[in-house]
C-alpha cells in the first residue's frame, strides 16, 4: 500500500552499516540469522575483501555516497561495493569513542565487548588521535562521514567538548516558551496544593481550606485574580483590593510582567530591551495607545475592556484579566473609540494581503 | 487478521467470486476484526469488501478533524455509532498553537444530528467543544452513552449540566485533564433520581465546589459505577461515605485526602477501603495529608495503576512505603520528587512495570530531582517496561546505552531533560550515541521524543534504525537540513513528526513532498523554513493543508519569499482549505 516492497529491500543493508564495534551493536548481532551474518562486517585481519578494497577507494565512493544522499536515497544494492572508503574523517566514530576511552578507566560494568574485538579495540586510540591514516580496522558509513563533516569542528581531543558551533545559538534560556513540554494542569502544582499535613485542624473542613485558594473570591478581604499575557505561558495573580484605581492597576501590570516580557524577547530577538524600548511596551495599556492593552473576563463570561465602568464596579464584575497585543485588541473589533487609528489600517492590509495569497 | 486479509484475497482472487459468501457471512467475520488499523486494511481488499465493512463499521477514528468532512464519514459509514476525533496539534499541549486555532467539534454533532446517527459515544482530544455543542450533543442522540473529553476547553459546568439532564443513557462521563469554567452551577443534581445507569464518572479536573450530598446520592443509585474519579472539592469524609456505596469499584481517583488519623471517619475509611477488593487504579490525593495514606495500604497488593503525579504532597518516606505495596504495578505516574532512591524502590518492588511516567514537580527552578540513575535501575530491575516519559536532571550516553540492553521492548520512549539541549553529563558529548543505542535496540519503537545536546548523527541513526517509528518529537536538536532529511527519508512508517527550535530549512522540507500524503500532519515551529518554502510545498501538494500562523501582526511578512515562518502546521486532507481559520492562521 505505502510501497512496503522499499522497507524489505532497504532493511537489509542499513542494518550491517554501522561498524560493529559499537558497543551497543553487540545484543542485536547475536540475535541475526546466519545469513545476514555472512554478510556483515567484520573486523579481521587482512585478506577481508572489503579492507583491500577499502585502501583502494576514497574521494569518488565519498563524492558519489554524498549525492546519494542529497536524492534522498538511503539503500543501495550491494553494501561490499560501495561506502567504505579511507575514513578520514573519524569524528562519527570518534564521538562514542571518546567516550568510551574515557570510561575505560572507571571499568563501568555496563561495557562488556566480547573477546573478538579486543583486538579491535586496542587500536582504536590509534584511529582517534591520528585520523589522516587509512585505517583496515575501521569502516565507517560514507552517509555518517558527510554528515560528520559538516557537524563537527576539527577532531578534538578525546575528553573535551564537541560542541558544534550551530547549536550555540539554540541554548535555551531560562524562560522559553512552551518549555518544559507539560501541559498547564501540571504547572505550578508545588505551590496550588495546600500539601502539608494538618494535624490540629480537624475542625477546619478541607472545602473551607480549598475555597481560599480559589482565584475569585467574593469577600471583600484579598480579591485575587488571575492574569494572564499573551505569549507568556505563566500567570501571575493580583490583589484588586490593593488597588483603588486603574492607573494603579496598570502600573502593577506593567511590574509583573515587564520581567517576563523582557526575558521572552531575550530569548528569541537575542538582544536587550533598552529600558525606553521597555517603559514603551507597557504604556498605554489602558487607553489602547501603547503595545498592550488590559482586558477582563466579567461575571458574564464577556470579555470587556478595562476601564470603561467606575473602579468598585470593575472590582464587582471582574473574574479574571488578560494583557493582549493591542493589534489582536482592534482585530476582536471591540469596537471601542479608543482604538488607534493605525491599529484599523493594519487590520485592514492584512486583510487585503490575505486575499492575494489565496 | 491482515495476513488472513491477504490470503483470502489471494485464494479467491475475481470479485465475483466474493459471491460465494453471502454479505451476512462477511459482515459476521468482519465484526470480530474490531482495530481501525485492521478494518482500514479489510477495506482495500476489493470492492464488496469495502462496500460490506464500509457499511458495517460502528467505530471510527479519525486522527486530524480536519483531514475530512463529517458529511463524508456519515456517506461511508451509515452504521456509525461511535466517533472519535483528534484536533489540535499536539504541541498545544504546550501553549505552542495559538489559542483561537481551531477544532471546533460543533460542526461534527451538528452533522451527526442533521443526518440523525445513532450515535451513542463520543470520544474527544485536543478540541474546541462549546456549551452549545454540548447542549445539541445531549439533545439529539436518544441512545447516547458515551462522553470522553481529553485535554479540551471551551466548555462550562452548564454544558456538562445539559449532558446530565438529557442523556438517559449516560453510561460514562470522563473529563481528563479538561479546562472547564466551573460556573459552579449545580450540573449533578443534574442527573435525573432515576438516571441509575452510571459506570464511569470522572471530574477531577473541575476546579469548583460540587454538592457533597447530590454526589453521594448519585453514587448510590448507581449499581454499575466501576470507575469515579472526584475532584478537590470532594473531602475525606464524602469518600468514605462513598467508598462504603461502592465496594465494587475498579478505578477510584481520591479527592482531597486531608484529615485526622486518629479520627473515628479515618477508621472508617480504613474498613470502607478494605472491602475494596476490585480497585485495580488508583489515582488523586490532590490534597493530601501523607500520614492518612496507609489506609490505603490494603488496596495497593491489587493496584496495577497508579497516578500520583497531581499529588505532590506526597513524597519521601510515605511515598515510597505505598510503593513498596504495590507489587501488581503495571502503570506508573509519579512526580519527580520521588528521587533516583524511590525509582530504585520501584525496580526493586514493581516487577510487572510496563508503563513509567515521571513529571517535573518544579518545572520553573529547572531542578528535577531525578538523573540517569533512576532511568538505569528502574531499566534494569523492570524488564516488561514498554513506555517510559521521563523528564530528568541529566541524561549520559552510557545510562542510555545500558537502558537499551536492559529493555528492548519499548514502544514509547520520551525523554525530557529540562535544560533541552544539555550534553552528556560526565562526558559533555551530544547524546547522539545514547538515542542511536535506543533505536538500533528497540526494534518496535513507535514514539519518541529527545532532548538534550543532539547533532544531525542522532537522526541519521533514527533514519536507519527506528523502522517502526510513527511519531517523533524534536526540540532544540539537529545541525543541518541533513537531520530531517535523514528521518524523513528512513522513517517509513512515520505518521507525526513535530519539530521546533530547530534548523530544519526548506532543503529538508522540500525533499520528499509526497512523504506529507503518506503523514498524518507535521509541525515546525521556530525553524529555518520560509514563506517561499511552503508556498512551493503548497502549490506542489494540493491535497496538503499548508497553514502559516503569524502572531507578530508584521505585514511586510506578507510580501517577503524569505521571511522566516514562525509556525507551520501541514496535514493531508480531503476536505480541502478550512473556512473556520481565525485572521493569524494562513492556508497557503
Amino acid at each position: 500500500m505505502e510501497g512496503c516492497s522499499k522497507i524489505t529491500e532497504a532493511c537489509p543493508q542499513l542494518l550491517d552499516l554501522i561498524p560493529r564495534e559499537r558497543e551497543w551493536l553487540v545484543k542485536r548481532a547475536d540475535e541475526r540469522s546466519s545469513e545476514e551474518k555472512k554478510l556483515e562486517l567484520r573486523l579481521g585481519p587482512p585478506g577481508e575483501e572489503w579492507s583491500l578494497r577499502e585502501n583502494a577507494k576514497n574521494a569518488d565512493d565519498r563524492e558519489r555516497d554524498e549525492s546519494l544522499l542529497s536524492l534522498g536515497y538511503f539503500s543501495n544494492g550491494n553494501q561490499h561495493t560501495r561506502k567504505f572508503s579511507s575514513p578520514e574523517n573519524l569524528q562519527p566514530g570518534s564521538v562514542w569513542f571518546n567516550q568510551q576511552l574515557s570510561q575505560q578507566a572507571k571499568a563501568t560494568p555496563f561495557l562488556q565487548f566480547p573477546s573478538k574485538t579486543v583486538t579491535t579495540r586496542q587500536s582504536l586510540p590509534v584511529m582517534a588521535k591520528e585520523s589522516s591514516q587509512p585505517c583496515c580496522t575501521k569502516v565507517v558509513v560514507d552517509l555518517q562521514q558527510s554528515a560528520e563533516k559538516k557537524a563537527f569542528s576539527p577532531p578534538a581531543p578525546a575528553n573535551t567538548a564537541v560542541v558544534p558551533s550551530s547549536s550555540q545559538k539554540r541554548t535555551a534560556p531560562g524562560s522559553v516558551v512552551g518549555w518544559p513540554p507539560i501541559r498547564s494542569s501540571r504547572k505550578n502544582l508545588a505551590s496550588s496544593s495546600s500539601s502539608k499535613p494538618v494535624t490540629d485542624s480537624q475542625n477546619e473542613s478541607p472545602n473551607k481550606k480549598v475555597a481560599s485558594e480559589k482565584p475569585v473570591e467574593t469577600c471583600k478581604k484579598g480579591m485575587f485574580v488571575k492574569i494572564n499575557m499573551d505569549g507568556v505561558p505563566i500567570g501571575r495573580k493580583v490583589d484588586l483590593t490593593a488597588y483603588d484605581s486603574y492607573e494603579k492597576l496598570s502600573t502593577v501590570v506593567d511590574e509583573l510582567f515587564r520581567g517576563l516580557l523582557t526575558a521572552q524577547r531575550d530569548s528569541s530577538a537575542g538582544g536587550i530591551m533598552s529600558e525606553q524600548e521597555e517603559e514603551k511596551a507597557f504604556m498605554g495599556v489602558l487607553d489602547g495607545s501603547g503595545e498592550y492593552t488590559l482586558v477582563y473576563e466579567d461575571n458574564e463570561g464577556d470579555r470587556m475592556l478595562v476601564g470603561d465602568v467606575p473602579w468598585h464596579m470593575f472590582v464587582s464584575m471582574v473574574k479574571r484579566l488578560r494583557v493582549l497585543k493591542s493589534s489582536e485588541v482592534s482585530a476582536l473589533s471591540l469596537g471601542s473609540s479608543k482604538q488607534g487609528k493605525e491599529s484599523t489600517d493594519e487590520m485592514r492590509r492584512k486583510n487585503f494581503a490575505a486575499k492575494i495569497l489565496f | 487478521m491482515v495476513s488472513l486479509c491477504s490470503f483470502i484475497s489471494y485464494y479467491w482472487e475475481e470479485e465475483k467470486r466474493m459471491n460465494y459468501f453471502p454479505d451476512e457471512v462477511l459482515e459476521h467475520v468482519f465484526d470480530f476484526v474490531t482495530s481501525s488499523r485492521d478494518r482500514n486494511a479489510l477495506s482495500q481488499v476489493c470492492k464488496s469488501w469495502y462496500r460490506i465493512e464500509s457499511s458495517s463499521r460502528q467505530k471510527v477514528f479519525i486522527g486530524n478533524c480536519y483531514a475530512i468532512s463529517p458529511e463524508r464519514v456519515i456517506e461511508r459509514f451509515p452504521a456509525l455509532k461511535s466517533i472519535a476525533l483528534k484536533g489540535k496539534p499536539h504541541f498545544a499541549d504546550f501553549n505552542l498553537v495559538p489559542h483561537e486555532w481551531g477544532g471546533f467539534v460543533y460542526p461534527w454533532i451538528e452533522a451527526f444530528a442533521r443526518n440523525r446517527v445513532g450515535l451513542e459515544e463520543l470520544r474527544l482530544k485536543r478540541m474546541v467543544v462549546s456549551d452549545d455543542s454540548l447542549e445539541l450533543l445531549s439533545r439529539s442522540f436518544a441512545n447516547f452513552k458515551s462522553l470522553v473529553l481529553v485535554s479540551c476547553e471551551g466548555f462550562t459546568t452548564d454544558g456538562l449540566a445539559a449532558i446530565a439532564a438529557n442523556c438517559r443513557c449516560l453510561r460514562e462521563l470522563d473529563l481528563q485533564e479538561n479546562e472547564v469554567e466551573d460556573h459552579r452551577g449545580h450540573w449533578l443534581s443534574c442527573f435525573h433520581d432515576s438516571h441509575t445507569s452510571l459506570v464511569s464518572l470522572n471530574f477531577a479536573c473541575l476546579k469548583g465546589d460540587i454538592n457533597l450530598g447530590v454526589l453521594e446520592r448519585l453514587v448510590a443509585r448507581s449499581p454499575n459505577l466501576r470507575s469515579l474519579r472526584l475532584n478537590r472539592a470532594v473531602p475525606f469524609d464524602t469518600l468514605q461515605k462513598i467508598l462504603m456505596q461502592s465496594p465494587n469499584l475498579v478505578d477510584l481517583g481520591v479527592g482531597s485526602y486531608v484529615h485526622d488519623p486518629d479520627s473515628e471517619t479515618y477508621d472508617k475509611l480504613v474498613t470502607a477501603i478494605e472491602k475494596c477488593k476490585s480497585v485495580r487504579s488508583l489515582s488523586g490525593f490532590l490534597d493530601v495529608a501523607p500520614h492518612c495514606l496507609p489506609a490505603f495500604h490494603s488496596i495497593c497488593p491489587n493496584l496495577t495503576s497508579l497516578n500520583l503525579s497531581y499529588a505532590p504532597g506526597i513524597q519521601g518516606g510515605e511515598l515510597t512505603k505505598l510503593i513498596r505495596h504495590c507489587r501488581k504495578l503495571q502503570r506508573l505516574w509519579i512526580l519527580d520528587c520521588i528521587g533516583d532512591k524511590g525509582l530504585e524502590v520501584v525496580a526493586s518492588t514493581c516487577k510487572d512495570l510496563q508503563e513509567l511516567r515521571v513529571f517535573p514537580s518544579d518545572p520553573y527552578i529547572g531542578h528535577a530531582a531525578v538523573t540517569e540513575e533512576g532511568l538505569v535501575a528502574i531499566s534494569s530491575g523492570c524488564p516488561k517496561l514498554h513506555s517510559i516519559l521521563y523528564f530528568c536532571q541529566q541524561m549520559t550516553n552510557a545510562a542510555l546505552i545500558t537502558v537499551a540492553k536492559n529493555c528492548p521492548n519499548f514502544i514509547r520512549f520520551r525523554l525530557c531533560i529540562l535544560d533541552p539541549t544539555k550534553p552528556d553529563a560526565v562526558t559533555q558529548q551530544p547524546l547522539d550515541e545514547g538515542f542511536g543505542a535506543i533505536v538500533h535496540s528497540c526494534r518496535g519503537l513507535r514514539r519518541l521524543s529527545l532532548t538534550g545536546l543532539l547533532t544531525d548523527q542522532v537522526f541519521l541513526y533514527i533514519g536507519m534504525y527506528a523502522e517502526q517509528l510513527e511519531m517523533l518529537s524534536i526540540a532544540f536538536a539537529g545541525d543541518s537540513d541533513k537531520g530531517m532529511q535523514y528521518v524523513l527519508n528512513g522513517c517509513k512508517r512515520l505518521r507525526k513528526l513535530e519539530i521546533r527550535d530547530s534548523p530544519f530549512g526548506n532543503g529538508a522540507l522540500l525533499m520528499d513532498v509526497g512523504k506529507y500524503e503518506a503523514m498524518r500532519s507535521l509541525w515546525m515551529s521556530s525553524c529555518e523554513v520560509t514563506l517561499g518554502g511552503c508556498k512551493t510545498l503548497a502549490k506542489k501538494m494540493p491535497r496538503l493543508n499548508v497553514e502559516i500562523m503569524n502572531e507578530n501582526e508584521q505585514t511586510d511578512f506578507i510580501f517577503d519569499d524569505a521571511q522566516k515562518v514562525d509556525k507551520m502546521y501541514l496535514y493531508r486532507t480531503l476536505a480541502g482549505q478550512r473556512k473556520d481559520a481565525p485572521d493569524f492562521v494562513w492556508t497557503l
